[in-house]
């Protein structure tokens, strides 16, 4: 079960946004299609994020693939000790593995609720 | 999209399905660095339906194979396997071969990459209207599976009346399968030993549960192709699309082995002007990084600043515990232990020549 107090892009980032902050990371559904993660790469502290635009990578032992940012704003909070624990994606994606919180400007208005989310990751399979 | 007579299998394994060359292939049952693994540790099986299968035969077969490929067919006893090199007239690589001299010497069997086939078979078929020879595709009438790592003969030893230890590396027979006669060679793609059995059609399935019978007790697992292209990347072995293809040639590539000047095989005669300017510049190498970043292909190599090549494969390596990657670099910086970076999105990351293969089995 996917918590409901989050909002998705179809290409698997969530952010769950409280009081004008959105803590953000990558669904469940990603990292069971990734597996094997090896590196994560993420922005700084203080760095800016656009929607749409990639705001860092992860790669798994086949493929790297951008993190697209479902906000646009700065990056106030980076959960540093997550590249060096990656296992965390695989046991709680929408708790201690969060990845970035960012002090939101602008949201993607391509976010869908928790419901559509799953219809859209069954469809995808 | 094809399908292999195992498909349905793979899906009720769970395998994550890609679609590869035109096929629908299992990527992966579990996890990619644990097949990898289990391969190297125990044994591990492989649907290879996709493959092209090939027989030859006919008064002129060994001509026309020494006028297709760059090995010296006639060199090559019954029941024994080369490998080869399909070149084009400019002498760079349409594909990479095995060519296998049928065991009663009634003419041979070549296996093609699934990515090729069709290529390759047009191919043939041109260069056979000036033989009296019969080019018959069997890709469709022989299915192929793999079982590969160190308990493979143990293993497939339960299923097969063939004494396999008589079965040289690069040799194939005639035996029965489950009570079925069937051809199995000593081949692979891996670096380790095993078998490639060629079944015929329909019974696949029954084949594939045969070796999950006999072989489950001894950890026996479905493999698919990543774990594939990682075990055949450790052990220093080209894919085509990536360390080969219709850019490069075999000398470059390092498999100047599988080229015999001693027959006219198409493309020679450009490939001989290279090999007398003394190359072209480049040489594929090894390289090994201790950075996270794993080179990926097409990624730039840079030495002091300067772009100086570019990455065919990068993989994960857990029989290293390091990332590995092949790579053209020019040539003057091709020695074990040259230092050189990799570019990701501008960034150098370091890396180091390493010889090649990376990986090679105690025997």
């Amino acid at each position: 079960m996917r918590p409901t107090d989050c909002k998705f892009l179809k290409s698997h980032e969530w952010c769950r946004i409280e009081n004008g902050i959105a803590t953000i990371g990558i669904s469940d559904h990603a990292v069971s299609h990734l597996s094997d993660l090896v590196f994560l790469d993420l922005p700084a502290k203080g760095a800016s994020v656009t929607v749409g635009e990639s705001f860092g990578e992860i790669e798994s032992v086949k493929a790297v693939s951008s993190l697209y940012a479902p906000v646009s704003g700065e990056v106030v909070d980076v959960n540093s000790k997550l590249p060096d624990n990656l296992e965390w994606l695989a046991q709680e994606p929408f708790g201690k593995a969060w990845m970035i919180k960012v002090r939101v400007t602008t949201k993607s208005p391509d976010l869908i609720d928790t419901a559509a989310y799953d219809a859209h990751c069954k469809a995808e399979g | 999209m094809h399908a292999t007579a195992l498909e349905s299998i793979h899906v009720a394994l769970g395998a994550r399905m890609v679609p590869f060359a035109g096929w629908n292939m299992p990527v992966q049952y579990g996890g990619i660095l644990d097949e990898a693994r289990t391969v190297r540790g125990k044994a591990g099986l492989f649907d290879l339906g996709h493959m092209g299968r090939v027989r030859v035969h006919g008064p002129q077969a060994e001509a026309f194979l020494q006028r297709v490929q760059t090995n010296d067919a006639a060199a090559i006893p019954p029941g024994r396997i080369r490998y080869a090199m399909i070149l084009n007239e400019q002498g760079l690589t349409q594909d990479d071969i095995l060519v296998y001299r049928n065991p009663r010497n009634d003419g041979f069997f070549v296996v093609i990459n699934a990515g090729n086939t069709e290529r390759d078979l047009g191919i043939l078929r041109t260069i056979a209207k000036g033989f009296d020879v019969v080019v018959e595709d069997c890709t469709r009438s022989l299915g192929m599976i793999a079982i590969q790592g160190p308990l493979s003969q143990q293993i497939t030893q339960r299923l097969c009346t063939a004494d396999l230890a008589s079965v040289k590396y690069y040799g194939w027979c005639e035996t029965e399968v489950c009570g079925v006669p069937m051809t199995l060679s000593r081949t692979g793609y891996t670096g380790e030993d095993g078998f490639e059995v060629y079944v015929p059609s329909g019974l696949e399935t029954k084949v594939w549960q045969a070796f999950f019978d006999a072989g489950a007790a001894d950890g026996l697992q479905p493999i698919g192709l990543g774990a594939r292209d990682t075990l055949r990347h450790e052990a220093g072995m080209p894919l085509y699309g990536h360390e080969i293809d219709e850019t490069t040639n075999p000398l470059e590539a390092g498999l100047d082995w599988a080229v015999k000047w001693n027959h006219d095989f198409v493309g020679r005669a450009a490939l001989e002007r290279m090999r007398a300017a003394g190359g072209t510049g480049r040489t594929l190498v090894g390289l090994t990084t201790a950075s996270k970043r794993c080179p990926r292909q097409g990624y730039p190599i840079a030495h002091r600043g300067e772009r100086v090549g570019h990455v065919c494969s990068g993989n994960v390596s857990p029989t290293l515990d390091t990332n590995i990657a092949t790579a053209y670099v020019r040539s003057d910086l091709a020695t074990p232990g040259t230092s050189l970076e990799f570019l990701v999105r501008d960034k150098g990351e370091p890396c180091q020549v390493t010889a090649l293969p990376f990986y090679q089995r105690k025997r």
